[in-house]
């Protein structure tokens, strides 16, 4: 069964718009926000369980309990370069609610006590950004943005950010970089952005989906929150559903939800009746499942942790038995080595090296051994950059190979592709 | 030798005291460049505006080549930007390309001899749920087919 918290609103065009939303209850949990302190709201945000919506999964509360307790001025980023492939939901949410990420931004801004916010929006999005810069001059008109806001004494500016086509800005540092106009690559951690962030301010970093939920801890409590999901994968989650399933979109479900539910009920099953082969489960870096895995698989950190797999940012790409998964990897490769911001040599070198070998048993030039070769390429890559996207092309590589290697072996063998024929 | 418009000066003027670093007004002026030079940032137009902000030209460069919305050479008006990531490539996004491609008589990234299109391939659009997803210049198109892109390709003049 979906779950509308955060997207209760989201067919409904007028929520867009200033009025609309305050109709619908906008802006009134900033005016309990107020009320509380701001070590309060950190405090429940922890307790709700929340955790980071983008990818990561790292628990909200805890990021913000790392920002030094001085008065030392410190900045809120929020992580809208969305572009682990298969995840729009973001765009959604920025484009059907954009105060409610405002107001979610507010809320968070006055908990760690930052008074300068950026939204850094993926340079594709244009209509997000208009969306958003609409937004937030209705806000500052309404004296919601600005000085002295609801007369709390509490003053908050908040601006977009346009990058420029770049998937590794999506990284938290790598995003901090590009904002300071910069290559964006990631930097080493640690320093860790809260104490060490935009401009070498300390600086805080969450998802679309991590702020605007802070909104509705605020008005359910964190019990309230927690009625959703598991023990450890508390609350809603957005989840944005593409490939072979009858209705692709963004649905929002409880954590800890059934996959094949998800796939039956909220995607309306299989498109025209096929067999499910695969499911990628939280965007293309995450380790792909069986159909069999898939059957067993609910939607929280946990469980998907446990199958090897992981939630990421929850993008689930439904894949039948139609489809070539030699060639997906491909396109998977191709996506990572485009990609790589070239730093750390394992992920440039690696990226190019796995795109190549995959694709040249694709051309017909496999050799058996190259699976082996994949593997360990794949696995000199794991765990030695600076940032986790080297990971991400391994990752899933040793997955496919693993899960489906006698897919690979079949075209290395006859040259084609096992189910294109 | 290119200069921006007044109005350009004046957004790289803004976007300089918009951030509490002028670095950031970078990205934001080579839009600009980019709209006011048909659609890519020139090495005259990286003087330009190494000259208008005090920013090493250096730097601005290693900037441009890094983010790949920025044009490194002439686009065409209409900028054909076809999704083949994931999702998109499983429905057949890269046949799509192909076969526009063949229709305008161009390669990837070339200018149409009219000088309307330049097709390209790109990474993930974030419009998976409507997957064949198609760009064109700052626009999406959702679920595009051979025929929604022989009509497209007659609306755009």
């Amino acid at each position: 069964m979906e779950a509308k918290l955060l997207s209760e609103h989201y067919s409904d065009d007028s929520y867009i718009g200033l009025e609309g939303y305050k109709s619908k209850g906008g802006y009134a949990e900033l005016k309990t926000a107020f009320k509380m302190k701001p070590e309060e709201i950190i405090e429940v945000v922890k307790q709700s369980g929340l955790r980071g919506r983008g990818g990561a999964g790292f628990p909200t509360g805890v990021k913000w309990g790392f920002l030094p307790k001085n008065g030392e001025p410190r900045y809120l980023l929020c992580n809208a370069d969305e572009g682990e492939p298969g995840t729009f939901k973001d765009r959604v949410m920025m484009e059907r609610a954009p105060h409610q990420l405002i107001e979610g931004m507010i809320i968070s801004g006055f908990a760690v006590g930052s008074h300068k916010a950026y939204i850094y929006v993926r340079g594709e999005y244009m209509d997000s950004v208009r969306i958003l810069e609409k937004a937030i001059q209705e806000a500052y008109a309404a004296g919601y943005l600005g000085k002295n806001i609801l007369g709390s004494g509490f003053d908050f500016d908040l601006d977009v950010y346009r990058g420029a086509g770049a998937y590794i800005c999506g990284e938290e540092t790598g995003m901090i970089s590009s904002l300071e106009g910069k290559k964006g690559q990631p930097k080493l951690k640690p320093p860790f952005p809260a104490i060490q962030g935009y401009l070498k301010k300390p600086t805080i970093v969450n998802n679309v989906e991590t702020l605007a939920a802070v909104k509705y801890i605020i008005r359910d409590g964190a019990e309230g929150y927690r009625k959703y999901g598991t023990e450890k994968s508390a609350g809603t989650k957005l989840f944005s559903v593409s490939g072979d399933v009858n209705k692709p979109g963004v649905y929002e479900v409880p954590l800890g939800y059934s996959l094949m539910d998800l796939i039956n009920n909220e995607c309306g099953g299989m498109r025209e009746g096929r067999k499910l082969k695969a499911v990628i489960p939280g965007g293309s870096s995450a380790p792909v499942l069986t159909a069999e895995e898939t059957g067993r698989a609910t939607m929280d950190y946990e469980c998907l942790a446990e199958m090897g797999s992981m939630l990421g940012s929850g993008a689930v790409i439904i894949i039948d038995e139609t489809r070539c998964m030699v060639d997906m990897l491909k396109v998977i490769l191709h996506f990572y080595h485009h990609e790589s911001c070239g730093q750390c040599t394992p992920c440039r070198e690696g990226t190019g090296w796995l795109e190549k070998i995959v694709r040249s048993i694709v051309d017909g030039n496999g050799r058996l051994q190259d699976i082996d070769l994949l593997n360990r390429v794949a696995e000199n890559m794991k765990g030695r950059t600076i940032c986790a996207l080297s990971d991400a092309a391994a990752l899933p590589t040793m997955s496919f190979i693993q899960k489906f290697r006698e897919e690979f072996e079949f075209f290395i063998r006859e040259g084609r592709s096992q189910v294109k024929g | 030798m290119f200069e921006l418009s007044p109005e350009g000066k004046e957004l790289v003027k803004k976007e300089l005291a918009r951030y509490e670093d002028k670095y950031s007004a970078i990205i934001p002026s080579l839009y600009q460049i980019q709209k006011e030079n048909e659609g890519w940032v020139s090495p005259e137009a990286v003087d330009h505006l190494s000259e208008l902000t005090g920013i090493p030209h250096s730097h601005i460069n290693e900037v441009l080549k890094f983010y790949t919305m920025f044009n490194l050479k002439p686009t065409g008006k209409y900028h054909i930007q076809v999704c083949c990531n994931i999702t998109c490539s499983m429905f057949q996004a890269r046949e799509l390309t192909d076969d526009l491609c063949q229709k305008l008589g161009i390669k990837e990234g070339e200018v149409s001899e009219d000088g309307r299109f330049t097709v390209s391939r790109v990474e993930c659009l974030g419009s998976c749920d409507n997957a064949p997803a198609v760009q064109v210049n700052e626009t999406y198109h959702d679920n595009m087919t051979p025929e929604k892109m022989d009509t497209l390709i007659s609306e755009l003049k």
